[in-house]
């Protein structure tokens, strides 16, 4: 692999840029390889490029139905926090966002992580006293966050209506390094890094079957042919219970749409992201202007990839109510992605009752600022065959011994 | 938008007018049962790609609960029914298996 430099740049820009190379290959399936891994989403190539980075696994293909990040990897808000209230939650999304700190040198791909700051607004007495509550927790499990004033709210973000009539702004949680990135980049990046370690990548592949013998998979029927594996990664989000009801087992996961939309391109007027909890909506402003604006789930069971309009509406609603400047703006795309519900919203990474099948799901709303730490997580899961202490306390048997954690008060709604 | 008929006063109420319950015809385990059989009323869903048996309340009209036969990749509505009942009836069945010849049955 050609790395990426300035003196690429301008290397290529002397020769009409025809040197550049693909930045993964596309290989066809080999017979068989020392770990699958289904699903070439952000957390699923994240997997693979732990895998080989940290413990030395490169014999991997990573299978993908459609085109890699082409799921919930290009269909989120981009929001990157760790602001959780419980510590096992609060240590994987703090590595995880540590991690994204030095991601673009890591992986020689620029993947604009833009720690710009992640505000979520108090509105409500009972939420001062939850967010007071997981500033203090934050402060003993090591991250940085701060419960702010609603002048400070004003001073940071002043497109903020604070004084609303019906949910005036108490106070925030302000987590200063978090912040955005480019989802689509997080993808490419992982890609192009597992391809140059040699992994296959291998798209347009749908797996349609798990063969398994004595309780071990030994491979997976696939729409390009069955391929033989000595690990199995499922790590597919919205389509979880799908893969896992072809391995035999039953998830706690439920998948519904969440949807996100886009305004038209306006001049930069808020540089932090502001989540609005109560009134649910959050949005940030992107590099090219829009206002990139997250709402909430269905309350049922979807696998279309589109949600119902009525919650559009109470987002926008929501929104201007907070930000009244919008209330002009037209909305230019809307989308909705599976995302994949747990009972305590938080999410697996587990071992099954396959012994050597492994699962990363139920990431639910809250996905993507994840992806490094997933990844990590799940590498040294599948490599060792035993959690680290970043996934031991995430494995799927907390629901039949009531070790929740639970976070549907933190994570329920927006992330 | 959804729209489900209310099997019991008859209204078409859309989506905004109901109050989604998730899976239908669990069955309910509670104290004396064991910790696999409490799980798997309490978490273990179906949630599949397709056919799907749900409860709703029709919360901004009759206040009832009913049931639904929806299928979950196409957001089509297969019928409702009163919630007084263990398993799909026979009627609704039919139905599904006109509109869906390859699904398996309920299980």
């Amino acid at each position: 692999m050609k790395r990426y430099s300035v003196f690429a740049i301008a290397r290529e820009a002397l020769r009409h840029h025809t040197g550049w190379e693909r930045a993964w290959k596309s290989p066809a399936p080999k017979a068989a390889y020392d770990a699958i891994i289904v699903g070439a989403g952000g957390h699923g190539l994240a997997t693979a490029y732990y895998l080989g980075k940290n413990y030395g696994i490169t014999n991997v293909a990573i299978l993908e139905k459609g085109w890699l990040g082409g799921g919930n990897t290009g269909r989120n808000t981009t929001i990157i926090r760790s602001n959780y209230l419980q510590d096992s939650s609060a240590a994987i999304y703090e590595k995880s966002r540590s991690l994204y700190e030095t991601l673009s040198q890591d992986l020689n791909y620029n993947v604009m992580f833009s720690p710009r700051g992640v505000m979520m607004l108090a509105q409500t007495h009972h939420e001062v006293r939850g967010y007071l509550r997981t500033a203090h927790a934050n402060a003993l499990q090591g991250v940085q966050t701060e419960f702010i004033t609603p002048q400070r709210v004003k001073e940071l973000c002043p497109i903020l209506n604070i004084d609303g009539p019906r949910y005036p702004v108490l106070g925030a949680l302000w987590q200063a390094r978090g912040g955005t990135g480019r989802h689509d980049a997080v993808a490419w990046g992982y890609a192009r890094a597992c391809s140059d370690m040699g992994m296959d990548i291998i798209q347009q592949c749908e797996v349609t079957g798990v063969r398994s013998e004595g309780g071990k998979v030994v491979g997976v029927e696939t729409t390009k042919g069955y391929i033989g594996t000595k690990k199995l990664g499922i790590v597919v989000a919205g389509h979880s219970g799908q893969v896992a009801e072809m391995a035999g087992f039953r998830l706690p996961v439920e998948a519904v749409a969440l949807q996100a939309l886009v305004s038209e391109p306006i001049k930069p007027c808020m540089d932090i992201v502001v989540m609005a909890n109560t009134v649910h909506g959050y949005m940030s402003q992107s590099d090219k202007g829009e206002m990139v604006i997250g709402g909430g789930t269905d309350g049922f069971n979807n696998y279309t990839q589109r949600g119902s309009f009525h919650h559009i509406e109470e987002t926008l609603r929501a929104l201007i109510e907070t930000f009244p400047i919008i209330s002009r703006l037209k909305m230019l795309r809307q989308w909705g992605g599976i995302v994949d519900m747990t009972g305590d919203r938080s999410p697996i990474i587990s071992k099954t009752p396959l012994g050597n099948c492994f699962i990363n799901c139920g990431w639910g709303t809250g996905g993507f600022k994840a992806i490094p730490g997933s990844g990590w997580a799940m590498a040294e899961l599948m490599a060792k065959g035993e959690p680290g202490p970043l996934a031991a306390e995430f494995d799927m048997w907390r629901f039949k011994e009531g070790r929740f954690i639970d976070e549907s008060v933190a994570a329920g709604v927006a992330h | 938008m959804l729209t489900l008929t209310c099997p019991y006063c008859g209204v078409a109420a859309e989506e905004t007018e109901l109050s989604p319950g998730y899976e239908a015809h669990l069955k309910r385990f509670g104290p004396g049962s064991t910790d696999e059989e409490f799980e798997a009323y309490m978490f273990a869903r179906k949630n599949p790609k397709g056919v799907h048996f749900e409860r709703w309340r029709h919360a901004y009209g009759c206040g009832k609960w009913f049931l639904a036969a929806r299928c979950t990749a196409t957001l089509e509505v297969f019928g409702t029914y009163p919630a007084q009942v263990g398993e799909p009836p026979a009627n609704i069945i039919e139905k599904i298996k006109a509109r869906r010849p390859e699904w398996k049955g309920y299980k």
